[in-house]
């Protein structure tokens, strides 16, 4: 199945959520989907006969300046056929609802992305540091991070 | 050293050594040296090549250990992250003394790769605990490696037990005018 046609069925669904397909040939195609809507978006991606999602391939965060991004990749194990969703919310509220429960492998995915880019996802069950020291500051990955000097009396830098 | 040629001897009825304690216990020591391996990264890939047949580590007499109280020397290879560091700290207070440490590769000696941007990784185990030989190489070879545990030998075989504060004096003379 194509994107257009899987953007289309979304669509149906999904109206108001789901708002612009990306298909310019040089990469993948994306979907732009609405925040506060992405848990819903989701089950219904894994849960169609027509599109049976069922595989999360890669769950990733982006610092795009002013606002957070998070990009899902998705994979249909039975049909053959991805897409990408990506959603944005911004930095001075980065909240975006969990996919926990759709697929469990976003459990420490969604871990991952909240600790080395700072997206705060909404209905986690244990949202901590994964890769980081728990008690670490800040969030590495963004793009305006300083290296701190000093951790627990051993020096940072070189 | 005079410790093993006198075993034939026919005016002392064979059988006989003569050697100072130190001398004996320093050999015993360096040549039956066991080590808490600590595999955290490539060098652990490059120090099992170095346990496996082709390099034999163990005809060094050295033997893995997998608790620090059972341990001589601490090996780190791969790198030393900042969440790894307290550990490594705690395992080496546990450690009975006498004890040595062994950095091995760039990560674990100074940073490695990551030494300008790496803002996880701790620049260098020796800020946490005293390291005794250093093995450069990112991997180091095998080779290189069993040539840091030849030289850990020799620091052995250099340890005083009496007159601690002579040996060294002696020693640093001899250093000194080597150059």
């Amino acid at each position: 199945m194509q994107a257009q046609e899987i953007f289309d069925i979304l669509k149906n669904q999904f109206p108001d959520a789901v708002t612009a397909l990306n298909s310019e040939p040089s990469f993948d195609p994306f979907i732009i989907v609405e925040t506060a809507q992405i848990a819903n978006v989701a089950l219904f991606c894994r849960d169609d006969e027509h599109l049976q999602f069922d595989y999360l391939m890669c769950l990733s965060g982006m610092d795009l300046g002013e606002n957070l991004g998070v990009v899902y990749h998705l994979y249909s194990t039975t049909l053959a056929h991805r897409i990408v969703l990506k959603v944005t919310a911004p930095k001075t509220n980065p909240k975006v609802p969990t996919v926990e429960r759709v697929w469990r492998t976003a459990d420490w995915h969604e871990r991952e992305c909240y600790d080395l880019i700072g997206v705060i996802f909404e209905g986690h069950h244990n949202l901590i540091r994964i890769l980081c020291p728990y008690d670490w500051e800040g969030h590495p990955l963004q793009k305006d991070y300083k290296t701190p000097e000093e951790y627990h009396g051993m020096k940072v830098p070189y | 050293m005079g410790l093993l040629n006198r075993l034939n001897d026919p005016y002392e009825g064979g059988g006989i050594i003569l050697g100072t304690v130190e001398d004996v216990l320093n050999w015993g020591r360096s040549k039956s040296d066991w080590y808490l391996s600590f595999g955290l990264a490539c060098c652990a890939i490059e120090f099992m090549a170095m346990n496996a047949s082709h390099f034999d580590f163990m005809r060094f007499g050295t033997i893995f250990r997998t608790s620090p109280r059972q341990a001589d020397f601490i090996m780190t290879t791969g790198t030393v992250t900042l969440k790894m560091a307290e550990r490594i700290k705690k395992l080496y207070e546990q450690m009975a003394e006498p004890k040595y440490v062994m950095s091995v590769g760039s990560c674990s000696n100074s940073g490695g790769p990551y030494w300008e941007h790496g803002y996880h990784v701790l620049k260098g185990v020796d800020r946490v605990i005293p390291v005794d030989v250093y093995v450069p190489g990112c991997p180091p070879r095998p080779e290189a490696m069993e040539e840091g545990m030849v030289k850990l030998q020799k620091l052995i075989n250099q340890e005083a037990i009496f007159n601690k504060r002579k040996k060294m004096a002696d020693l640093e003379k001899l250093a000194k005018s080597e150059k």
